[in-house]
């Protein structure tokens, strides 16, 4: 009658930093939504504080971020430990973007997840977000 | 679930955004657990002042709601905002996009940003809304702005929620001809001609005015109609204040009560009818026995219509198990 009781996965997709391509970030925000997602999309230039912000005020399973600009050694550590600082340390958090293979360990070793790079398929980040939060 | 609701509140209503968060997530998550955050929260409720802004898709309604949120806090309100976006009836997900407009308010200790899907309600609100409005209110907001999606004809939902609704619209979309359709005029309590700077404003202004004018109602003939441009913080205080004004002239007369009342007698209903739905109906239309049953309906070996008044003789006569 009602689908109001089947649990939703929510997803924040953000553009932390001063990048501004978002095609990335837009084409994963619509393969979760296909995939069943609520995905609250937050759009250009959010500093971690707000990103942080946003996942607390609408209580998301997960965060992904989206970062073509190089910051990502930075931005994605600040998110993942300002949610930990705020008692949110439960929230997922996972990239992508241009993020160079050799990072990939640190950001993992740093409370990331994990990392898609370009080329891979949404079904990939959807598949994760499923077994991680299903 | 395991909520504390008393404990979340009581840290909500200091500011603690997270616990305001966890008890709309208790009202999302429906059955036993909304209904606890619901019950315990109810004696808080009731002071909040709510706002219903609706218009069609590309109106600029979440750019005006950041304008209104930026307004009523410089007058030291504390502000709740509903954003509601369309879930997709394909694939049960959904885009909210509507804080990408909001981003300012974002780290403002004073207003609190939800997003929320339909969920398969098939008007602009889901009874898991009208609970987050509720949530935003015990918490402490002196005022609630709910978004709609508003896709122009079948937003009748959002005048059983909010005390004071407007309705977006912008130039050119041919609305003059639209709003005359049932629904789009019952549900406003003002209008709002948004993106003002664009051609053709003042004269879907003037066409508003010229259809509220044929109004019977003397209520709808003096419904405002006002020119806005969001993006430029152009006819906000305007907006503000008349807003402002209407409410308080529909307290007087006793409006108020009566949107109020609607709302609970719409929550119980809605909230009645999920519930049945989840305890009586679906357990029977899942069942093997049912399955049997409808494959002789489409056999038509039985009739269908016989089982429905079969079924809800059951229901109420307490056979059903």
């Amino acid at each position: 009658m009602s689908e109001q009781s089947e649990k939703k996965i929510r997803v924040l997709i953000a553009k932390p930093g001063l990048d501004g391509h978002d095609r990335g970030a837009k084409v994963v925000a619509r393969a979760l939504r296909d995939a069943g997602f609520e995905v609250i999309y937050t759009g250009l230039r959010q500093t971690p504080e707000q990103i942080v912000a946003a996942a607390i005020e609408e209580d998301v399973d997960a965060v992904g971020m989206s970062l073509l600009s190089g910051a990502h050694n930075y931005l994605f550590p600040k998110v993942v430990d300002m949610l930990k600082e705020q008692g949110a340390g439960d929230i997922l958090v996972f990239g992508g973007g241009v993020i160079p293979e050799e990072d990939i360990p640190g950001l993992k070793e740093a409370g990331v997840a994990e990392i898609f790079t370009p080329g891979t398929p949404t079904d990939a980040t959807v598949e994760f977000l499923r077994q991680r939060l299903g | 679930m395991g909520l504390d609701v008393e404990a979340l509140l009581e840290k909500a209503q200091q500011g603690d955004k997270r616990s305001t968060a966890r008890l709309i997530s208790g009202v999302e998550a429906g059955g036993e657990a909304a209904e606890t955050v619901l019950s315990r929260l109810w004696p808080h409720t009731g002071r909040a002042k709510v706002i219903g802004i609706t218009g069609p898709p590309g109106s600029g309604k979440s750019t005006m709601t950041d304008k209104l949120a930026k307004y009523w806090r410089a007058q030291g309100l504390r502000i709740g905002i509903v954003a509601i976006d369309p879930t997709s009836p394909f694939s049960g997900g959904a885009i909210l996009g509507d804080r990408v407009r909001m981003s300012d308010l974002t780290l403002d200790a004073g207003v609190f940003v939800r997003s929320m899907g339909t969920r398969g309600q098939l008007g602009g609100l889901s009874s898991a809304c009208v609970g987050a409005v509720n949530v935003l209110d015990a918490c402490g907001c002196d005022l609630v702005i709910i978004e709609t999606v508003g896709v122009g004809q079948s937003e009748i939902e959002v005048v059983n929620v909010a005390d004071v609704v407007a309705v977006v619209t912008v130039p050119g979309l041919g609305d003059d001809v639209q709003a005359i359709k049932a629904g789009i005029f019952e549900i406003g309590d003002l209008f709002v001609v948004n993106k003002a700077d664009r051609p053709g404003a003042d004269r879907t202004a003037s066409e508003l005015r010229s259809m509220l004018s044929l109004e019977e109602d003397e209520r709808k003939r003096r419904m405002p109609v006002l020119l806005v441009t969001a993006a430029q913080n152009e006819g906000i205080e305007k907006l503000c204040q008349t807003m402002e004004r209407l409410f308080d002239s529909m307290q007087e007369s006793g409006m108020i009560e009566q949107r109020r009342s609607a709302r609970l007698r719409q929550e119980l209903l809605t909230l009645i009818q999920d519930e049945f739905g989840r305890r009586v109906i679906n357990p029977v239309l899942t069942s093997p026995a049912f399955q049997e049953d409808f494959d002789n309906f489409l056999a038509r070996r039985e009739n269908p219509y016989l089982w429905v008044g079969d079924m809800m003789n059951k229901i109420t006569e307490g056979r059903l198990l």
